[in-house]
Protein backbone atom coordinates (compact mmCIF):
# COMPACT_ATOMS: atom_id res chain seq x y z
CA UNK A 1 0.00 0.00 0.00
CA UNK A 2 2.57 2.69 -1.25
CA UNK A 3 3.05 4.69 -4.27
CA UNK A 4 6.60 4.94 -6.02
CA UNK A 5 5.01 7.79 -8.05
CA UNK A 6 4.52 9.94 -4.78
CA UNK A 7 7.62 8.54 -3.26
CA UNK A 8 10.40 9.36 -6.19
CA UNK A 9 10.24 12.76 -6.14
CA UNK A 10 9.98 13.34 -2.28
CA UNK A 11 12.20 11.11 -1.60
CA UNK A 12 14.78 12.73 -4.07
CA UNK A 13 14.45 16.28 -2.54
CA UNK A 14 14.48 14.19 1.39
CA UNK A 15 17.84 12.67 0.29
CA UNK A 16 19.93 15.56 -0.36
CA UNK A 17 18.69 17.32 2.51
CA UNK A 18 19.39 14.42 4.77
CA UNK A 19 23.04 14.64 3.90
CA UNK A 20 23.37 18.06 5.11
CA UNK A 21 21.31 17.48 8.19
CA UNK A 22 23.51 14.11 8.97
CA UNK A 23 26.37 16.46 9.28
CA UNK A 24 24.44 19.20 11.35
CA UNK A 25 22.59 16.66 13.63
CA UNK A 26 26.47 14.48 14.30
CA UNK A 27 27.65 18.28 15.17
CA UNK A 28 24.95 19.22 17.38
CA UNK A 29 24.67 19.22 21.78
CA UNK A 30 22.59 15.96 22.03
CA UNK A 31 20.37 17.39 24.31
CA UNK A 32 19.61 20.10 21.93
CA UNK A 33 18.75 17.85 19.25
CA UNK A 34 16.33 15.39 21.68
CA UNK A 35 14.58 18.89 22.84
CA UNK A 36 14.28 19.97 19.09
CA UNK A 37 12.86 16.66 18.27
CA UNK A 38 10.45 16.42 20.63
CA UNK A 39 8.97 20.04 20.43
CA UNK A 40 9.25 18.97 16.57
CA UNK A 41 6.86 15.71 17.25
CA UNK A 42 4.39 17.51 19.21
CA UNK A 43 3.51 20.09 16.91
CA UNK A 44 2.51 17.89 14.11
CA UNK A 45 0.96 15.57 16.69
CA UNK A 46 -1.19 18.82 17.62
CA UNK A 47 -2.00 19.46 13.89
CA UNK A 48 -3.20 15.89 13.20
CA UNK A 49 -5.40 15.86 15.85
CA UNK A 50 -6.95 19.08 14.49
CA UNK A 51 -7.61 18.14 11.38
CA UNK A 52 -11.17 16.99 10.16
CA UNK A 53 -11.58 14.09 7.58
CA UNK A 54 -7.51 13.12 7.41
CA UNK A 55 -8.69 9.61 6.60
CA UNK A 56 -9.86 10.73 2.91
CA UNK A 57 -8.69 14.37 2.42
CA UNK A 58 -10.49 16.00 0.15
CA UNK A 59 -8.65 17.22 -2.62
CA UNK A 60 -11.14 20.20 -4.76
CA UNK A 61 -8.37 21.04 -7.68
CA UNK A 62 -4.75 19.64 -8.75
CA UNK A 63 -1.86 21.86 -8.91
CA UNK A 64 0.50 21.55 -12.30
CA UNK A 65 3.29 20.09 -10.63
CA UNK A 66 0.93 17.14 -9.01
CA UNK A 67 -0.68 17.20 -12.28
CA UNK A 68 2.40 16.69 -14.51
CA UNK A 69 3.77 14.62 -12.08
CA UNK A 70 0.60 12.45 -12.56
CA UNK A 71 -0.20 12.20 -8.28
CA UNK A 72 -3.57 10.33 -8.98
CA UNK A 73 -5.03 7.08 -8.56
CA UNK A 74 -7.26 5.01 -7.22
CA UNK A 75 -5.83 2.64 -4.07
CA UNK A 76 -7.38 -1.13 -2.67
CA UNK A 77 -8.59 -0.98 0.71
CA UNK A 78 -8.70 -4.04 2.26
CA UNK A 79 -10.04 -3.27 5.58
CA UNK A 80 -13.24 -1.88 3.92
CA UNK A 81 -13.48 -3.95 1.07
CA UNK A 82 -13.23 -0.97 -1.81
CA UNK A 83 -11.52 1.26 -4.22
CA UNK A 84 -10.39 4.83 -3.45
CA UNK A 85 -9.63 7.39 -5.96
CA UNK A 86 -7.12 9.69 -5.00
CA UNK A 87 -5.33 12.78 -6.13
CA UNK A 88 -2.53 14.91 -4.52
CA UNK A 89 -2.50 18.80 -4.38
CA UNK A 90 0.20 21.36 -3.23
CA UNK A 91 2.53 19.48 -4.51
CA UNK A 92 5.65 22.55 -5.11
CA UNK A 93 4.88 22.90 -0.71
CA UNK A 94 5.14 18.88 -0.40
CA UNK A 95 8.80 19.26 -1.85
CA UNK A 96 9.59 21.84 0.40
CA UNK A 97 8.08 19.74 3.44
CA UNK A 98 10.29 16.80 2.39
CA UNK A 99 13.11 19.15 2.45
CA UNK A 100 12.72 20.20 6.00
CA UNK A 101 12.12 16.55 6.75
CA UNK A 102 14.89 14.94 4.70
CA UNK A 103 17.13 17.88 7.12
CA UNK A 104 15.46 16.54 10.18
CA UNK A 105 15.90 12.82 9.55
CA UNK A 106 19.48 13.35 8.79
CA UNK A 107 19.98 15.27 11.72
CA UNK A 108 17.81 13.17 13.98
CA UNK A 109 20.20 9.89 13.14
CA UNK A 110 17.40 8.86 10.77
CA UNK A 111 13.83 7.93 11.27
CA UNK A 112 11.82 10.87 10.12
CA UNK A 113 8.49 8.65 9.55
CA UNK A 114 6.56 10.78 12.33
CA UNK A 115 6.44 13.65 9.60
CA UNK A 116 6.44 11.99 6.31
CA UNK A 117 2.82 11.27 7.22
CA UNK A 118 1.05 14.66 8.26
CA UNK A 119 3.11 15.92 5.40
CA UNK A 120 1.77 13.54 2.65
CA UNK A 121 -1.79 13.58 4.52
CA UNK A 122 -2.42 16.83 5.25
CA UNK A 123 -0.57 18.55 3.14
CA UNK A 124 -0.78 16.91 0.01
CA UNK A 125 -4.09 15.59 0.55
CA UNK A 126 -2.88 11.64 0.37
CA UNK A 127 -5.00 9.54 1.86
CA UNK A 128 -3.46 8.16 5.11
CA UNK A 129 -2.97 4.55 4.49
CA UNK A 130 -1.75 5.15 1.32
CA UNK A 131 0.23 8.20 3.32
CA UNK A 132 1.53 5.42 6.40
CA UNK A 133 2.43 3.01 3.41
CA UNK A 134 4.17 5.49 1.02
CA UNK A 135 6.15 7.42 4.17
CA UNK A 136 7.83 3.50 4.45
CA UNK A 137 9.34 3.59 0.82
CA UNK A 138 10.51 7.48 1.62
CA UNK A 139 11.93 6.57 4.80
CA UNK A 140 14.28 3.85 2.79
CA UNK A 141 15.67 6.27 0.38
CA UNK A 142 16.09 8.79 2.69
CA UNK A 143 17.66 7.05 5.42
CA UNK A 144 19.82 4.97 3.02
CA UNK A 145 21.54 8.60 1.67
CA UNK A 146 22.04 9.65 5.31
CA UNK A 147 23.10 6.79 6.11
CA UNK A 148 26.09 6.84 4.52
CA UNK A 149 27.24 9.87 5.92
CA UNK A 150 27.40 8.08 9.48
CA UNK A 151 29.08 5.18 8.16
CA UNK A 152 31.92 7.21 6.52
CA UNK A 153 32.13 8.99 9.79
CA UNK A 154 33.02 5.99 11.52
CA UNK A 155 29.96 6.85 14.07
CA UNK A 156 28.37 3.62 13.82
CA UNK A 157 28.64 1.15 16.54
CA UNK A 158 27.25 -2.30 15.56
CA UNK A 159 26.08 -3.33 19.02
CA UNK A 160 23.63 -0.81 19.00
CA UNK A 161 22.56 -0.30 15.14
CA UNK A 162 22.92 -4.04 14.26
CA UNK A 163 19.52 -4.93 16.67
CA UNK A 164 18.16 -1.60 15.78
CA UNK A 165 17.86 -2.15 11.84
CA UNK A 166 16.74 -5.92 12.40
CA UNK A 167 13.69 -4.67 14.77
CA UNK A 168 12.70 -1.94 12.97
CA UNK A 169 13.16 -3.82 9.77
CA UNK A 170 10.86 -6.98 11.06
CA UNK A 171 8.29 -4.09 12.35
CA UNK A 172 7.90 -2.46 9.29
CA UNK A 173 7.30 -5.75 8.01
CA UNK A 174 4.60 -6.75 10.68
CA UNK A 175 3.50 -3.18 10.49
CA UNK A 176 2.95 -3.00 6.92
CA UNK A 177 0.82 -6.51 7.03
CA UNK A 178 -1.34 -4.53 9.79
CA UNK A 179 -2.12 -1.97 7.38
CA UNK A 180 -4.12 -4.10 4.79
CA UNK A 181 -6.86 -5.15 7.76
CA UNK A 182 -7.04 -2.23 9.90
CA UNK A 183 -9.48 0.55 9.65
CA UNK A 184 -7.99 4.11 8.54
CA UNK A 185 -9.73 5.97 11.23
CA UNK A 186 -7.46 3.24 13.67
CA UNK A 187 -4.52 3.89 12.18
CA UNK A 188 -5.01 7.97 12.45
CA UNK A 189 -5.48 7.23 16.30
CA UNK A 190 -2.43 4.59 16.64
CA UNK A 191 -0.28 7.68 14.31
CA UNK A 192 -1.24 10.50 17.01
CA UNK A 193 -0.48 8.14 20.03
CA UNK A 194 2.39 7.39 18.67
CA UNK A 195 3.62 10.99 17.78
CA UNK A 196 2.72 11.90 21.39
CA UNK A 197 4.38 9.29 23.00
CA UNK A 198 7.25 9.92 21.05
CA UNK A 199 7.14 13.89 21.01
CA UNK A 200 7.35 13.56 24.93
CA UNK A 201 9.71 10.89 25.19
CA UNK A 202 12.36 13.42 23.10
CA UNK A 203 11.45 16.37 25.05
CA UNK A 204 12.21 14.66 28.61
CA UNK A 205 15.25 13.42 27.33
CA UNK A 206 16.46 16.60 25.79
CA UNK A 207 15.66 18.33 29.51
CA UNK A 208 17.28 15.85 31.03
CA UNK A 209 14.13 14.64 33.35
CA UNK A 210 14.33 11.11 31.38
CA UNK A 211 17.54 9.44 31.23
CA UNK B 1 -0.51 0.32 -5.52
CA UNK B 2 -2.80 1.06 -8.68
CA UNK B 3 -3.26 -1.39 -11.36
CA UNK B 4 -4.23 1.14 -13.67
CA UNK B 5 -1.11 3.14 -13.26
CA UNK B 6 1.21 2.95 -16.15
CA UNK B 7 4.19 1.83 -13.01
CA UNK B 8 2.46 -0.17 -11.44
CA UNK B 9 4.37 -3.31 -13.26
CA UNK B 10 7.20 -1.45 -12.11
CA UNK B 11 6.36 -1.14 -8.54
CA UNK B 12 6.09 -4.29 -8.48
CA UNK B 13 9.68 -4.95 -10.27
CA UNK B 14 10.93 -2.32 -7.43
CA UNK B 15 9.09 -4.08 -4.37
CA UNK B 16 10.45 -7.60 -5.49
CA UNK B 17 14.28 -6.47 -5.67
CA UNK B 18 13.27 -4.43 -2.24
CA UNK B 19 12.07 -7.78 -0.62
CA UNK B 20 14.45 -10.28 -1.88
CA UNK B 21 17.38 -6.93 -1.15
CA UNK B 22 15.99 -6.72 2.86
CA UNK B 23 16.26 -10.40 3.48
CA UNK B 24 19.35 -11.02 2.27
CA UNK B 25 20.81 -7.99 4.10
CA UNK B 26 18.88 -8.93 7.37
CA UNK B 27 20.51 -12.79 7.22
CA UNK B 28 23.88 -10.97 6.73
CA UNK B 29 23.45 -8.69 8.93
CA UNK B 30 21.92 -11.02 12.20
CA UNK B 31 24.28 -13.65 11.18
CA UNK B 32 27.40 -11.29 11.69
CA UNK B 33 25.78 -9.91 14.76
CA UNK B 34 25.41 -13.52 16.41
CA UNK B 35 29.61 -13.77 15.61
CA UNK B 36 29.87 -10.23 17.04
CA UNK B 37 27.47 -10.93 20.37
CA UNK B 38 28.71 -14.67 20.72
CA UNK B 39 32.45 -13.82 20.61
CA UNK B 40 32.97 -16.63 17.76
CA UNK B 41 34.75 -13.62 16.04
CA UNK B 42 37.30 -10.75 18.17
CA UNK B 43 36.24 -7.54 18.15
CA UNK B 44 38.37 -4.48 17.20
CA UNK B 45 36.90 -2.29 20.05
CA UNK B 46 36.23 -5.00 23.31
CA UNK B 47 32.98 -4.28 25.03
CA UNK B 48 34.63 -3.10 28.26
CA UNK B 49 36.31 -0.11 25.67
CA UNK B 50 32.90 0.89 23.83
CA UNK B 51 31.19 1.21 27.28
CA UNK B 52 33.84 3.82 27.93
CA UNK B 53 33.96 5.69 24.49
CA UNK B 54 30.72 5.60 23.13
CA UNK B 55 29.12 8.65 24.51
CA UNK B 56 32.34 10.68 23.34
CA UNK B 57 31.91 12.88 20.17
CA UNK B 58 32.49 10.83 17.37
CA UNK B 59 35.59 12.35 16.19
CA UNK B 60 37.28 11.76 19.86
CA UNK B 61 35.66 8.35 19.64
CA UNK B 62 37.96 7.34 16.45
CA UNK B 63 40.90 8.75 18.13
CA UNK B 64 39.68 6.75 21.27
CA UNK B 65 39.89 3.42 19.86
CA UNK B 66 41.61 3.81 16.50
CA UNK B 67 38.08 3.66 14.53
CA UNK B 68 38.46 3.98 10.40
CA UNK B 69 36.47 6.17 8.46
CA UNK B 70 34.64 5.97 5.09
CA UNK B 71 35.67 2.60 3.37
CA UNK B 72 38.40 1.67 6.10
CA UNK B 73 36.59 -0.35 7.64
CA UNK B 74 37.48 -2.89 5.15
CA UNK B 75 40.65 -3.29 6.71
CA UNK B 76 38.89 -4.39 9.96
CA UNK B 77 36.35 -6.38 8.28
CA UNK B 78 37.81 -9.67 9.61
CA UNK B 79 36.98 -8.19 13.54
CA UNK B 80 33.68 -8.76 14.85
CA UNK B 81 31.98 -5.40 15.57
CA UNK B 82 32.98 -4.65 11.45
CA UNK B 83 31.95 -7.83 10.22
CA UNK B 84 28.74 -5.88 10.52
CA UNK B 85 28.78 -3.58 8.21
CA UNK B 86 28.73 -5.64 5.83
CA UNK B 87 25.28 -6.34 6.62
CA UNK B 88 24.72 -2.52 7.39
CA UNK B 89 26.55 -1.44 4.28
CA UNK B 90 24.40 -3.92 2.04
CA UNK B 91 21.18 -2.95 3.66
CA UNK B 92 22.01 0.48 2.75
CA UNK B 93 23.04 0.18 -1.07
CA UNK B 94 19.94 -2.26 -1.29
CA UNK B 95 17.65 1.15 -2.20
CA UNK B 96 20.06 2.14 -4.60
CA UNK B 97 20.41 -1.41 -6.46
CA UNK B 98 16.50 -1.18 -6.50
CA UNK B 99 17.20 2.11 -8.38
CA UNK B 100 19.50 0.78 -11.17
CA UNK B 101 16.64 -1.83 -11.68
CA UNK B 102 14.00 0.15 -12.71
CA UNK B 103 15.91 3.31 -14.45
CA UNK B 104 15.51 1.26 -17.86
CA UNK B 105 11.94 0.15 -17.22
CA UNK B 106 11.59 4.07 -16.51
CA UNK B 107 12.95 4.98 -19.77
CA UNK B 108 10.18 3.33 -21.86
CA UNK B 109 7.36 4.69 -20.48
CA UNK B 110 8.05 7.34 -17.76
CA UNK B 111 11.00 9.81 -18.97
CA UNK B 112 10.39 12.33 -15.89
CA UNK B 113 10.72 9.50 -13.27
CA UNK B 114 13.54 8.11 -15.06
CA UNK B 115 14.96 11.41 -14.83
CA UNK B 116 14.15 11.84 -10.97
CA UNK B 117 15.54 7.82 -10.54
CA UNK B 118 19.14 8.71 -12.17
CA UNK B 119 19.62 11.93 -9.89
CA UNK B 120 18.42 9.52 -6.82
CA UNK B 121 21.15 7.30 -7.34
CA UNK B 122 23.81 10.02 -8.20
CA UNK B 123 22.78 11.48 -4.81
CA UNK B 124 23.19 7.89 -3.16
CA UNK B 125 26.15 6.82 -5.11
CA UNK B 126 28.05 10.38 -3.98
CA UNK B 127 26.33 9.79 -0.36
CA UNK B 128 28.29 6.19 -0.79
CA UNK B 129 31.63 7.61 -1.94
CA UNK B 130 31.82 9.92 0.62
CA UNK B 131 32.25 12.59 -2.07
CA UNK B 132 29.40 14.18 0.17
CA UNK B 133 29.23 13.37 3.69
CA UNK B 134 33.23 12.65 3.99
CA UNK B 135 34.73 13.22 7.34
CA UNK B 136 36.98 16.48 7.63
Amino acid sequence: MASLRIAMPLALIGSITSIAGAWIGLSLPTHIAQMALGATILAIAALMLRAKKSEFPEVPAQDRLSAALGLSGSFHDPAMARDYDWRAHRAPQGLVAFAGIGMLAGMFGLGAGWANVPALNLLMGIPLKLAVGTSGLVLSVVDSSAAWVYINQGAVLPILVAPAIVGVMLGAKIGASLLRVVRAATVRKVVIALLLVAGMRALLKGSGVWN
Amino acid sequence: MDPNDRLFDIELVYARWLDWGTRVGLAVLITSFLAYALELVAPHVPLEALARTWVLPVREYRAAVGAPSGWGWLDLAARGDYLNYFGIVFISLVTTICYLRIVPLLLRSERIYAFIAALEILVLMAAAAGIVGAPH
